[in-house]
């Protein structure tokens, strides 16, 4: 326990020596400031026609404006998390700091589910962000707690897959960018998946749809907490965890 | 302390390390010497649980590094070619990280670091970005990473090069300041390096140990006949020359390029023969005066290459047949 947490705050002291800590977290500060502005206006525009068309209907904030947001902020974390995860194997494997780990007394594991949770701090910074946005609607309306919570639980999680995804790719290269590149690739991939069901009713094809990241996500952002979903997420990112560890035991072998 | 046997370490297609077996006792230091790409690196790999070995067996203070490589690993204190340090990470953050990582207690890690950085002369530069470091202090944080958790044995991969000759004899000694606590093995293909700090080298060619022996032993190795160096002034290199031949024990001479005035030689004694007080009486006698005399053992460089070069001819013969 203590060997994960020493890596970890490694991890995470790394990400905010240099610019990328703040970098990631202002750029994602942007984006979602805009989403969320655009969002807000959206809904203060159709809340004055209806009253002006004299239909008025309760209007939730939770639905209007909450749920596609956080909607937003699982697809901009599509782009971001990759740019989080490239650096873990990569930069040591380039600046030959991997021997210093794998030849100190500590697992596999540890160095992995160490990095791994670095990582997850600094994507969690980087959500705390959107936070701010959020707490304002809290400020100024009363909207219900429990699907922000949910939403955020949703986005945790594929933030972690996604994460876990680059961990592993980035095990398998030294060059940031390859890493980079190939892990928003397959997480672009995995996301898009869900179409195939949309023009084919097949099993297979309702198999490869299910496989997609963000379709998992959808419910958690409306409040929705399924088991399924839960399974998925936390079997995919076990699963590319164990696939890192495969990764980095054939490092040791193929040298 | 150290017990290799029959190591063999294979890579796809070529055999890097091939059968190799040594041993190192508690407290010496030895020498791994071989020109690049002759398996060095790769030996220290398999010792430190980086890499399997292919083959053979290898333990470390009675632990096998396929058996109990964590047992393994925290008797080892291993210095890669490249220092593995974190550029953006000061010195102390560095080695506080490096001092958790191998599992030093929480209140004794801040004594261990200041300790490293003694030894290591970097406590004036605890502060400092190690990307800002210079070559060579990045070599001795290095090495005060290596030391850190006070290793029985240290394993350091050429831990000289890169550095200026200053920077090396700094080196050096510091590698000499830690020998007797731990037992340690040094990389490298500086001869020079080995004559100074080693107690035993190994010598390494092509995956193949050439040589196992003490630095004394090697030198010793051809040296039944004796070779001295003659340097001669006040009369001519062909009649000094012809009186050095007539010496009772002399069996050749050769003249080497001498400063002018002077006449220089190269005599190799016959063997078992005591050849240079006799030297020393002839020139004397003949009225010249005798500038320099002295025995050149033949040095571990000219050992290296013939041990190597013999050995890149038994493979070019075999390749022919």
């Amino acid at each position: 326990m203590r060997n994960i947490g020493t890596i970890c705050g490694k991890e995470l002291k790394a990400y905010f020596a240099s610019p990328v800590a703040y970098l990631l977290m202002g750029l994602f500060g942007l984006v979602f400031g805009f989403f969320f502005y655009s969002a807000a206006q959206f809904f203060v525009n159709a809340g004055v026609q209806s009253q002006m068309s004299g239909q008025e209907q309760p209007m939730s904030v939770n639905e209007w404006v909450i749920a596609p947001l956080l909607n937003n902020a699982s697809v901009v974390g599509l782009f971001l998390i990759p740019l989080i995860s490239m650096r873990l194997f990569a930069e040591e494997k380039r600046s030959g700091t991997i021997e210093l780990l794998m030849t100190s007394p500590i697992s596999d594991w540890e160095i992995i589910l160490g990095k791994w949770l670095g990582a997850m701090g600094m994507y969690l910074c980087m959500l705390a962000i959107s936070a701010l946005d959020i707490a304002l609607l809290f400020a100024w309306s009363h909207p219900d707690w429990r699907p922000v919570a949910t939403g955020y639980l949703g986005l945790i999680l594929q933030g972690g897959t996604i994460l876990a995804i680059g961990t592993f790719i980035s095990t398998t290269t030294k060059n940031q960018i390859i890493a980079g590149a190939s892990t928003f690739s397959i997480c672009l991939l995995l996301w898009v998946l869900s179409w195939v069901s949309s023009y084919n009713q097949a099993g297979w094809a309702q198999a490869i749809a299910y496989c997609s990241i963000l379709t998992h996500f959808e419910p958690f952002s409306r409040g929705i907490v399924e088991t399924k979903d839960l399974i998925f997420y936390f079997s995919a990112i076990f699963l590319a965890l164990f696939m890192t560890s495969r990764s980095l035991d054939s490092l040791r072998w193929r040298a | 302390m150290i017990k290799v046997e029959g190591l063999t370490k294979r890579y796809a297609r070529h055999v890097a390390v091939n059968n190799i077996s040594f041993e190192v006792s508690k407290g010496e230091i030895v020498g791994f010497l071989g020109k690049n790409g002759a398996g060095k690196t790769t030996t220290m790999r398999v010792l430190t649980c980086f890499l399997p070995p292919s083959a053979g067996a290898v333990s470390v203070a009675g632990f096998d590094v396929l058996e109990h490589p964590l047992e393994v690993k925290k008797r080892i204190g291993y210095l890669p070619e490249t220092p593995p340090v974190y550029p953006e990470m000061d010195v102390t953050t560095y080695l506080t990280f490096v001092a958790k990582l191998k599992g030093i207690a929480s209140n004794d890690v801040a004594k261990r670091v200041d300790e490293a950085c003694e030894r290591c002369a970097v406590t004036n530069v605890k502060n400092t970005i190690i990307g800002k470091l210079s070559k060579g202090y990045r070599q001795r944080v290095g090495l005060a990473q290596a030391i850190i958790h006070n290793p029985p044995v240290l394993i350091l991969d050429e831990p000289t090069s890169g550095l200026d000759p200053e920077q090396q004899r700094e080196a050096r000694q510091l590698i000499a300041s830690l020998a007797g606590d731990h037992t340690i093995i040094l990389s490298t293909h500086i001869l020079s390096e080995v004559e100074h700090s080693c107690s035993k080298v190994v010598i390494i060619n092509a995956g193949e140990i050439v040589a196992v022996d003490s630095v004394a032993n090697l030198h010793g190795r051809r040296q039944a006949s004796e070779t001295v160096l003659i340097e001669v002034t006040g009369a001519d290199s062909y009649s000094v020359r012809q009186r050095l031949e007539q010496v009772s024990g002399v069996a050749r001479v050769v003249s080497r390029d001498g400063r002018d005035g002077t006449a220089s030689f190269e005599v190799f004694g016959m063997a078992e023969r005591e050849v240079r007080p006799e030297l020393a009486r002839a020139v004397v006698q003949a009225g010249w005066n005798l500038t320099e005399l002295r025995a050149v053992g033949e040095s571990l460089e000219e050992i290296f290459l013939e041990l190597t070069k013999s050995e890149s001819k038994k493979e070019t013969g075999a390749v022919t047949q």
